[in-house]
């Protein structure tokens, strides 16, 4: 998936919508950015959700660790769990060499599509990553 | 307060490679270059170059410097040897934890005199502690007499730590390296500037740190820089420092150390002499030693993949027995590591535990310290 195409989340998740419609019932991609993955760097673990579990837009989805610190990772969408990137915990490296390809973490059925308009295009997420570095 | 934050002399170097900076103690400071991992292994294997300006540096010189600083510490300095490095404690009355330092028995072209390496965090505690035992010395009229100087700001510090770090610092340093003693330091020319090189470190390797003008740093810093990475070292920031030092079970004030946490209980009987001492601190920890009820420091080793992290609390039967004060992901052994405080009926080596790692309990067993020797693997 191209970056460009995405939507994010203030908290550096990325989803992306797989119908043009993107209504309820739609099919969401989420992942972490390649901005959060560098800012977290040396990955040890990473927990995925569970199938089926009903997530609201800012619910935590699962964790990942680095060696410094643990940090929340947090649904950017409101929906059901559908299926998960099991082998990505074995395969943390994908997360910083393909993070919006191999590196997705979880595919949710969107339950309440409305929670994607507070989401950013990429070119105002460039624009956060800018303001964090600095 | 300190609303900004002090700068290393080296902070525009810092930042102008790359490093991502972050505060400590009171200092912006380079928190990693690159990968924490890789900056650790390089230190392990190589050599590792740290900035480590931002430790405060206090000089005491004159007649009385030895039994004032015998008065303070939690063992004597006054009788080391010109070139001997000693660890030790400040302590306040109730026998807490001012701060852990290392003194220096030193000799300059204006005498000798004491260094003391102090935290960064601590430096302006530490300070006002040394004025107000000072005035009341003078008030008992003791003897001699006493200059106390703070060189923090003066000058920069910098560690080369690792199995080759003797190879990197050759190429600035013509003084006799491999034949220094560990704990042991000389002022000689570094880089042809005066300055301190002492054998000692924070990592669990073999290595130096130096102390040098401020206005020097920044070369010597390239210098060093550029033969360390020529031999596989690298330039490693506070993060891998920490990993570092956790693996070698050395506690860091804030963390495994504090006002309320006496030597006793941290595990650092080595550095407390009880017999014949009458340091600040002292009657306090002879009771401490008497009762034993305290709770230890341990080393644990989780069987999970998390790593504990400060705070956490570690558990016996559901039961909170004590809690975690460092750990992480130990890059050299690939295992979650951790450093706390339990009661002492827990504390043997072998006892298993487990870690509420947010709200999920992990199993883990007390090991013995430290997590890594050099020489081991």
């Amino acid at each position: 998936m191209k970056p460009e195409e995405l939507k994010y989340a203030k908290t550096h998740e990325w989803v992306h919508v797989d119908s043009a419609e993107g209504g309820n019932g739609s099919m969401a991609t989420v992942g972490i950015s390649a901005f959060a993955v560098e800012a977290l760097t040396d990955l040890v673990f990473l927990e995925l959700p569970e199938i089926g579990k009903q997530v609201a837009a800012g619910d935590s989805l699962g964790e990942v660790e680095s060696v410094k610190a643990v940090s929340d990772i947090y649904s950017p969408v409101t929906g059901e769990v559908v299926q998960v990137n099991e082998e990505l915990p074995e395969a943390l490296q994908w997360l910083g060499e393909d993070p919006y390809g191999r590196g997705w973490i979880a595919k949710i059925r969107l339950g309440d599509a409305s929670a994607l308009e507070n989401l950013m295009d990429h070119t105002a997420y460039s624009k956060l990553c800018a303001d964090e570095e600095s | 307060m300190n609303l900004t934050l002090a700068e290393t002399p080296l902070h525009g170097w810092h930042t102008a490679h790359g490093a991502k900076m972050a505060e400590f103690g009171g200092w912006s400071m380079p928190i990693q270059y690159g990968s924490i991992v890789d900056e650790h292994h390089a230190t392990r294997r190589a050599a590792g170059l740290f900035d480590i300006s931002h430790m405060g540096r206090l000089i005491f010189r004159g007649d009385a410097a030895g039994p004032f600083l015998d008065h303070l510490l939690t063992r004597p300095v006054s009788q080391l040897g010109v070139g001997r490095v000693r660890y030790a404690l400040l302590t306040n009355a109730r026998g807490g934890t001012i701060d852990d330092v290392l003194v220096s028995r030193l000799e300059d072209s204006e005498g000798p005199f004491f260094l003391m390496v102090v935290n960064a965090g601590n430096l302006q505690k530490v300070t006002a502690w040394i004025e107000s035992n000072r005035s009341e010395c003078a008030d008992a009229d003791k003897e001699g007499s006493l200059e106390f100087e703070d060189r923090t700001l003066q000058q920069a510090m910098l560690a080369v730590q690792g199995p080759r770090a003797g190879e990197v610092l050759a190429e600035v340093c013509s003084a006799d390296l491999a034949g220094m003693g560990y704990y042991t330091a000389q002022c000689t020319e570094i880089d042809a500037k005066e300055g301190i090189v002492s054998r000692t470190g924070y990592t669990g390797e073999d290595g130096w740190e130096l102390i040098v003008p401020a206005t020097h740093a920044e070369t010597l810093w390239n210098r060093l820089a550029q033969v360390a990475g020529q031999l596989g070292g690298t330039c490693v920031g506070l993060a891998a420092r920490d990993t570092l030092r956790l693996e070698a079970a050395m506690p860091l004030y804030g963390h495994e150390l504090d006002e309320d946490i006496s030597p006793l209980q941290a595990g650092l009987e080595f550095a407390v002499q009880l017999e014949g001492g009458s340091f600040v601190g002292r009657d306090a920890l002879v009771q401490v030693a008497e009762q034993q009820d305290y709770r230890r420091r341990v080393g644990l080793v989780s069987s999970g993949r998390r790593a504990p992290r400060e705070g956490y609390p570690v558990l016996v039967s559901g039961r909170g027995i004590g809690s975690i004060t460092s750990g992480t992901h130990s890059p050299t052994l690939g295992v979650p590591i951790a450093m706390a405080y339990v009661d002492r009926e827990f504390a043997d080596v072998g006892t298993e535990v487990s870690i509420d790692m947010r709200g999920r309990e992990e199993r883990a067993e007390v090991v013995e310290l430290p997590f890594y020797r050099r020489g081991d693997t």
